[in-house]
């Protein structure tokens, strides 16, 4: 204990002696640690929002689209093209397909939607009952519709939250009346918003009857004259099946669609956790990317440690002379310097955490971007600082050590 | 005590060799207070950096307590000044940002450890308890070299080489220095040796040797 307390305390001295310098050579340590820590903690921020974000659409949901398989990222954009997948295409995975609790296909147009002088292109989505329970929407307030007023072809509509303000602002939107193309529809409720920045968030749909839709806009059939849908959207009741169910809907539809053997599939499916594993794999990416980027700095931090220990050796090679005089043996001189540079790093490592947390917390609550500062973020930033200063010391104190104690004695 | 036999000194300066010390032959008994005179670059310095274990001779051996420590490893040489050997310096050489009880703790650090009773009685020893707080830009060059002195004493060493103790102070300081050494030597039964120009400091000592270009001239009683 008193073997590393001596050390630390002389380690601490020179310090204090040494404020300013001190300072300006953990600054870049602490600059380094700071960028790690505040890099990461928005790296993990983003992948957090993005787990939640296909948490709340419910992680076990499965999408089918229309077309040969795009890939994820283009299922939502450019899906809807092509006309393959269609109503009763949904009712037959609802009746021979099992582990499925719901099934919701539905069809999706941009409309000019007109409230009082308000007029606005909405994105507005014809649905099943089944589509809230599925897609995990919930109502604010008022009510969606039933499956009565499905089949009667009900004109009511339930707004997404960003639709609702953009068209009614304060006021009370339930009851109301909107122009929605051909027809008009009256407001029965209004969905919670789910925030998120995914494209094509509910917030800013309209959702109506699938038959209200079918209308005014005129739905496209097959050339068996079944009605075509944009997307079907089901879930599955257990998500250890989502592979079996992914397959059963896969061969029930190729043989509906009477795709021959040599055909590619003209749909395809995506389910929720493919897409959270895909989404989390590149946020990792992301997160090491930038926590490299970070560590770059964090080794320039240490190459300045170096160089000022370097400095440090030079102009206390009379103390080194004193203290081999009074009996220092090399490994004491290595240690003493080692310490030193250990205890710099550390120091800055500390304030490095303190100044990142200090940022991403800054970050967060302004709004720009979520973080999450983890433990082992702040463990891994410290130790890799003392390392640092191990590292980088290391030559520097091996310098010292090797001093010749008369030559050293004798310099000014 | 002490023994040199046939020690030379050789330092390479480039591509010639420059001879210090040309054969010396030496016996300082225990107890002895001896004092080292000669002209600049007679090479006594070299020679209390031999005896004081600092430096290694290139031929001859030298004994320390009955034990040649002539041709011993860095950090076994380390260890013999920790333990055996207390340094006083011209200038002092004390640690500018340490407080004078802190520099006299550093004499016992590689010795086995830090007693701050012991570091205290040191201060008091050399009349500067009143002083254990102040640092060395605080003090006077008397007061410094003190504290030196009270630094190379206090882990209790057989042997204290001092190399020109007075040559930074002035008169009265000098005699300060030197009442004290000769006191401390005087109840403390330590080897004593000091390099001086000062021949009423040497009269100080039992025996003055007198050195001339690597060489021992002659000695003189007291």
């Amino acid at each position: 204990m008193k073997k590393w307390f001596e050390p630390l305390a002389s380690a601490w001295v020179s310090v204090a002696t040494h404020k300013l310098r001190s300072f300006l050579t953990i600054l870049g340590i602490v600059i380094g640690v700071a960028a790690v820590i505040t890099l990461m903690s928005v790296g993990r921020g983003a992948s957090a929002e993005i787990l939640a974000n296909i948490e709340s659409m419910g992680s076990n949901l499965i999408t089918i689209s229309p077309g040969a398989s795009i890939g994820f990222g283009g299922v939502r954009g450019a899906g809807g093209s092509a006309t393959t997948l269609t109503i009763e295409d949904a009712e037959a995975i609802a009746e021979q397909v099992d582990y499925i609790s719901a099934v919701a296909p539905f069809y999706s147009s941009n409309l000019q939607v007109v409230v009082g002088s308000e007029n606005t292109n909405s994105s507005v989505i014809g649905v099943t009952p089944d589509y809230m329970p599925v897609n995990n929407l919930e109502i604010a307030y008022g009510s969606f519709f039933t499956e009565y007023d499905y089949q009667r072809g009900a004109k009511v509509a339930v707004l997404g939250s960003n639709v609702k303000e953009e068209l009614f602002g304060d006021a009370e939107p339930i009851g109301q009346q909107m122009r929605m193309g051909s027809i008009i529809v009256r407001v029965i409720g209004v969905l919670e918003s789910k925030g998120g920045m995914m494209r094509g968030s509910s917030d800013d749909a309209i959702y109506i009857p699938l038959t209200a839709m079918q209308q005014t806009v005129a739905q496209p059939r097959t050339a068996q004259g079944e009605r075509v849908v944009s997307y079907v959207t089901l879930t599955v009741s257990d998500e250890e099946q989502t592979e079996y169910v992914i397959a059963e809907i896969t061969s029930l539809l190729r043989s509906r669609h009477q795709l021959g053997a040599l055909d590619n599939d003209d749909f395809s499916i995506t389910s929720m956790e493919e897409i959270a594993s895909t989404l989390s794999e590149a946020s990792a990416t992301l997160t090491l990317l930038l926590g490299a980027i970070a560590a770059i700095s964090l080794l320039v931090g240490g190459i300045g440690v170096m160089n000022i220990m370097l400095v440090s050796v030079l102009e206390r090679t009379r103390e080194i002379g004193i203290r081999k005089a009074l009996g220092a043996r090399e490994r004491d001189i290595w240690i003493q310097f080692l310490v030193e540079a250990a205890f710099l790093t550390l120091a800055g490592g500390i304030i490095g955490v303190i100044v990142g947390w200090g940022v991403s917390y800054l970050v967060s609550s302004m709004g720009l971007m979520p973080t999450v500062v983890s433990a082992d973020i702040v463990i891994l930033a410290v130790s890799v600082s003392v390392g640092i200063g191990l590292f980088f010391g290391f030559y520097p104190a091996w310098n010292a050590s090797r001093l010749n104690p008369i030559e050293a004695l004798r310099s000014e | 005590m002490i023994q040199l036999q046939d020690i030379t000194k050789v330092y390479p300066m480039g591509k010639r060799e420059l001879t210090v010390l040309r054969g010396v032959n030496l016996h300082i008994k225990q107890g002895e207070l001896v004092a080292i005179m000669g002209p600049s670059g007679s090479g006594k310095s070299t020679m209390l950096n031999l005896m004081g274990c600092l430096d290694t001779p290139t031929s001859g051996s030298y004994y320390l307590e009955e034990r040649e420590v002539s041709r011993l490893s860095n950090g076994e040489l380390a260890q013999i000044r920790a333990q055996k050997i207390g340094f006083v310096f011209q200038t002092f050489n004390l640690l500018p940002h340490l407080p004078a009880l802190a520099n006299v703790e550093l004499g016992m650090r590689y010795a086995g450890g830090v007693d701050r009773t012991k570091a205290l009685e040191a201060l008091h020893r050399v009349g500067l308890s009143d002083r254990a707080n102040h640092r060395p830009t605080e003090l006077s060059g008397g007061e410094q070299q003190r504290v030196a002195i009270a630094r190379a004493l206090v882990k209790d060493p057989p042997l204290v080489l001092a190399d020109e103790p007075t040559g930074n102070l002035d008169s009265h300081s000098g005699e300060e220095v030197i009442s004290i050494l000769t006191s401390l030597h005087a109840e403390q039964g330590i080897t004593l040796i000091l390099i001086t120009h000062d021949a009423n400091i040497a009269h100080h000592c039992q025996r003055i040797i007198h050195i001339k270009d690597g060489q021992v001239e002659r000695e003189e009683r007291v």
